[in-house]
């Protein structure tokens, strides 16, 4: 049925392609990338400087010339934090724009959305995030740490540092709900115990109920993947219960949205994260991005994990387009598959040509006054978790999200 | 034995902080039967009021005691002036026109504040109570509430205002025979919930952090709060409160805090269901 | 009692599908269909509120089942027909089950709107939180915050394969908006209609002339919400993705504004109504100079003030006075009541 609908698609799209052909001759001389980005609302702490970030990423590919001798334009939409409006802009971006690529999406609920809508306008898609893993889409690229690449590091580390029983608070949707289940996964692979679990839709903002639940199993350590500005609370809560005084605290997600330089230095100290990218990285290609982000915006503080990651993927694109030598969408995709690679400010990245998922170094870091100090830097992690269930060489029309069964 | 002190204070801070969030509506309410929808963005802007002056460097009591009522029931006597008294006797209308007045108000924090997360930290630290730890934020609260609503009882019996808002709450025809202006009447009742309202959100903005949109959630428990409650002001806050939040702690504690949410509105569909009128239409009828 | 339905319905279709070939030459079809589904759910109050005089703070509770029940079933069935269907008859259902509640109970007006408001708000708390891979109707996950995307879109009857989309969904949608319309007035001018403007106009002389209010407020607020359910449908087609801010009070109010915008009492005012502003949060959406929030609001206080009535009546008596005043009185003088208000 779905194949079907595809092909009927397809060849409206094309009838209509035909018709348009005016409007796309005169869209000729500019590149053409489209980005769906929550610029505003509760998510503006992460979309923001994805925002600052794309709009360097795009100068320096014009700066250095273009792509195939063409200038790149940026066509950006602020989804306000509403994930119906993802697909309509994204509707938009394909249909009146025409634009040849799609970065963007932030919360795993946006990708969902869009994912779908651009696989059938054979638009293809980037999403440029840390997130749950599993997606298996050839028409899409993904260059964030999954739960492979980070929780089965962080979960140890910070087990050994505290103890084997853990409470888990995730945030009610997909991201939270797979993540918890990777979580209890690698807890229980590290001989631990998983004492409690509970999810928070993302408006929640008082805590105090489940500090004081908490407290009743008496964990060793509290694993919290929450997301987004009224999460913050929790973190706010738990220094003023002066509960981050007596049970540790690490999260898969704290901290991406720049979020230890909203809490104070006593309430962010001590909380333990493992990412792909810190501002104190001290490599050469850190530090000129950061130059060139000063140059920019006049300071770092905005930069965060998924700002650089956003960066890294256009940049990613941008390679996969001059190595294909055009930005139709199946060479591009061919090109990648080739393994490209790129070095920016978080070190190598490889793209799996298994998986479309990409090969990255992961640092295990501690939070302090206002800083992510790496303890422990780990090179070059391939994306196993999805390899384990993805082979889009073998399976190239897979489009489903995999999901760890437990 | 700790666990039960524990539990005892977070069921207490949650009865307090539904009496905070509606004590400005059921006042506004109470004396002149119009629900104010944009009593949530009153408190929002009681917390902006906070937010600012603590970062002029004020202290934050200061701040969320005096300052924010000062600020919102300020604004509450402008709108009042210049839109709902023309509104009088048209109930539906005067809803609509706050409700417009709401969304306004979020876009103009939108605009002046950035349609983002602010918040402040909580000015006071926790204790212990045997192995647990409490947020000492919460008795404050506690306190806050129970000594606004001994303030309330206070004005209504015992100063003359007082006795003139009872009269008018009962018979508005009487009372304006009498002699007293039913417009200034209405004018300071407004003020005067406008800032209970802006300082519901001041002092509760250092717990949870806010955003424009942050009145929405606030806006529906007030409401269903001063419904419940039904025509005794004191009595009716306190009991409506008292329900609700008990109910609302009980499946927090229980399952999670969104089972809490909807157990509580669970609750008010039943509650108004067996007492259309409110809780204090049957129970403690006559009390203030 | 009948005549002349037939020439006003011939007058409707005509202007209808007039303006249905008229408006894609100024705005974009894609946006259209937004509006159109828009001003069926506004239609959907205007017949409960405006005739029946029932304030519904939840209206968007039907439109999110609506869309809702078409995504589930959907994903369930491979096609859209019988989704459709379900989509407007599990939101009619619930609004029977839950309009008999409260009618039967004699609730009050304002605990009216705070029932209709907590039913809306449960459902969206619920909804929202159902996220975790337990929650499953037959094999659609409710997905909570995600909202359920990926399902099929509309297709002819009997043609799974045969996907209706850009283009030809404006036409769909016109066509329904148009059919529902026609529906409306015969029913207003039916017997049911009738009373149910004499239950708003004064419910206890209706009463004291032996008509069950309680069951005549009870089935016209499940018709509301059939209407409400079918512009869900038509909007998750659309959006190709339901998510729980469907249900939200924020939705709920919009509707509530189109209303009092376009006219309360009139049929084509809601609609009207909703296009405006629809249109107007649209192009406002398009810039960052002024938050659209803050329009919308400013546009409900100035109507409040000075325009109560809305659009429609006043737009009707500016066009009585261009084209004379022949027609309005004669009719007036047949049905006093349900005419004053009728634009």
């Amino acid at each position: 049925m779905t194949l079907n609908r595809r092909s009927f698609l397809a060849s409206t799209a094309a009838a209509t392609g035909a018709l348009m052909m005016p409007a796309i001759a005169r869209a000729q001389d500019a590149i053409r990338v489209g980005t769906v980005l929550d610029v505003s609302g509760i998510f503006d702490a992460y979309g923001t400087p994805m925002d600052m970030a794309q709009r360097l990423a795009v100068q320096e590919i014009n700066d250095a010339g273009g792509l195939l001798d063409r200038p790149v334009e940026l066509v950006s939409y602020d989804t306000q934090s509403d994930m119906a409006l993802y697909t309509q802009y994204a509707q938009r971006l394909v249909r009146q724009d025409n634009v040849d690529v799609v970065h963007g999406g932030i919360l795993s609920a946006s990708r969902e959305a869009i994912r779908q809508t651009l696989r059938r306008a054979n638009t293809l898609y980037f999403y440029n995030v840390q997130y749950e893993g599993g997606v298996c889409d050839r028409n899409a690229f993904f260059n964030g740490v999954t739960p492979a690449q980070q929780a089965e590091v962080l979960v140890p580390w910070a087990m050994s540092r505290s103890g084997p029983r853990v409470y888990i608070l995730a945030a009610d949707y997909n991201y939270g709900q797979i993540t918890a289940r990777w979580l209890q996964k690698y807890i229980a692979d590290n001989d631990g115990e998983t004492v409690g679990v509970d999810f928070f839709p993302l408006d929640v903002a008082d805590f105090g109920s489940t500090i004081a639940r908490i407290q009743t199993e008496s964990p060793d350590l509290v694993i919290a993947p929450l997301v987004g500005g009224a999460h913050l609370s929790f973190f706010r809560q738990w220094a003023a219960a002066g509960m981050n005084d007596r049970i540790p605290l690490a999260s898969t997600t704290m901290g991406v949205g720049n979020e230890h330089k909203v809490l104070t230095p006593e309430e962010g100290n001590g909380m333990m994260v493992a990412y792909n990218y810190s501002q104190e990285l001290d490599t050469p290609l850190n530090n000129a991005f950061k130059e060139r982000w000063v140059a920019a915006y006049g300071d770092t503080d905005a930069i965060h994990e998924i700002a650089v990651s956003h960066y890294m993927g256009l940049h990613l694109w941008a390679e996969g387009v001059r190595a294909a030598g055009s930005v139709d969408r199946d060479a591009v995709i061919e090109a990648m598959e080739g393994g490209l690679s790129v070095e920016g400010p978080s070190g190598v990245m490889t793209i799996d040509p298994q998986t479309h998922h990409a090969t990255l170094d992961v640092h295990l870091m501690e939070v302090r006054d206002q800083k992510m100090e790496v303890a422990e830097s780990l090179s070059q992690r391939p994306p196993v978790d999805t390899q384990a269930v993805c082979n889009l060489t073998e399976n190239p029309d897979d489009n489903t999200q995999y999901e760890i069964e437990f | 034995m700790d666990l039960a002190v524990v539990i005892l204070v977070e069921v207490l801070y949650a009865i307090a902080s539904l009496v905070l969030i509606s004590a400005g509506l059921a006042v506004v309410f109470g004396m002149m039967k119009v629900i104010n929808l944009a009593h949530g963005e009153f408190m929002v802007l009681g917390g902006y009021a906070t937010i600012t002056a603590v970062g002029l460097g004020v202290n934050i009591f200061v701040a969320m005691l005096i300052i924010a009522p000062l600020v919102v029931g300020l604004f509450g006597l402008i709108v009042e002036r210049l839109v709902f008294r023309h509104l009088y006797g048209r109930m539906i209308d005067t809803m609509l026109a706050s409700w417009g007045l709401s969304l306004m108000m979020i876009g103009a924090f939108k605009m002046i504040f950035g349609n983002t997360t602010t918040g402040v930290s909580g000015p006071i630290p926790g204790f212990a109570v045997g192995n647990y730890q409490i947020n000492g934020y919460n008795f404050f609260i506690i306190v806050v509430s129970v000594v606004l609503l001994l303030a309330i009882l206070a004005v209504l019996r015992g100063t003359r205002a007082g006795l003139v808002a009872r009269g008018a709450m009962q018979r508005a025809d009487m009372a304006s025979a009498l002699g007293h202006s039913p417009d200034r009447i209405y004018m300071t009742t407004f003020a005067i919930g406008a800032a209970l309202s802006g300082l519901a959100g001041a002092v509760l903005a250092p717990l949870v952090g806010l955003v424009p949109t942050a009145g929405a959630a606030f806006i529906a428990k007030a409401f269903i709060t001063v419904i419940a409650g039904g025509p005794s002001l004191v009595a009716g806050l306190a009991s409506a409160a008292a329900s609700f939040g008990l109910v609302n702690q009980f499946f927090s504690f229980l399952v999670s805090p969104v089972v809490g949410d909807v157990a509580l509105l669970v609750a008010a569909v039943v509650l108004l269901r067996l007492m259309p009128r409110g809780i204090t239409s049957r129970f403690l009828r006559g009390k203030l | 009692m009948r005549h002349g339905t037939g020439r006003e319905t011939a007058v409707i279709v005509i202007a209808g599908v007039v303006l249905a070939l008229v408006m894609p030459l100024l705005i974009d079809t894609h946006v259209l269909t937004l509006i159109i589904a828009h001003g069926l759910l506004a239609l959907s109050l205007g017949l409960i509120w405006g005739f029946g005089g029932v304030l519904c703070f939840g209206q968007a509770a039907f439109f999110g089942l609506g869309a809702y029940t078409f995504a589930i079933a959907g994903i369930n069935l491979g096609e859209s027909t019988v989704p459709v269907i379900l989509a407007v008859l599990v939101p009619a259902a619930f609004a029977l089950a839950l309009g008999a509640m409260m009618f039967y109970g004699r609730l009050g007006d304002v605990y009216l709107a705070v029932i209709t408001l907590v039913v809306t708000l449960i459902l969206y708390r619920w909804i929202n939180s159902t996220a975790g891979p337990d929650y499953v109707i037959g094999s659609a996950r409710l997905g909570g915050y995600n909202g359920i995307p990926g399902f099929p879109i509309l297709n002819v009857p009997g043609r799974p394969d045969l996907m209706i989309w850009g283009e030809t969904l404006y036409h769909v949608a016109a066509a329904t908006l148009l059919i529902v319309f026609v529906l409306v007035t015969w029913l207003l001018r039916s017997s049911f209609g009738r009373i149910a403007v004499g239950i708003r106009e004064n419910e206890e002389r209706v009463s004291l002339l032996g008509f069950d209010i309680r069951a005549r407020k009870t089935i016209l607020f499940a018709i509301g919400a059939a209407i409400a359910g079918l512009a869900g449908a038509l909007y998750a087609t659309w959006a190709e993705v339901v998510t729980p801010s469907l249900f939200s009070l924020q939705q709920s109010a919009e509707i509530i504004i189109w209303c009092i915008v376009g006219g309360l009492g009139t049929r084509f005012g809601p609609i009207l109504g909703a296009s405006v502003l629809a249109y107007l949060k649209f192009s406002l959406g398009q810039q960052n100079l002024v938050d659209n929030m803050f329009v919308l609001g400013l546009v409900l206080v100035l109507f409040v003030l000075f325009l109560p009535r809305g659009l429609a009546p006043e737009l009707a008596r500016g066009w009585q006075r261009i084209a004379g005043v022949q027609r309005k009185p004669a009719r007036r003088r047949r049905a006093p009541k349900a005419e004053a208000h009728d634009g």
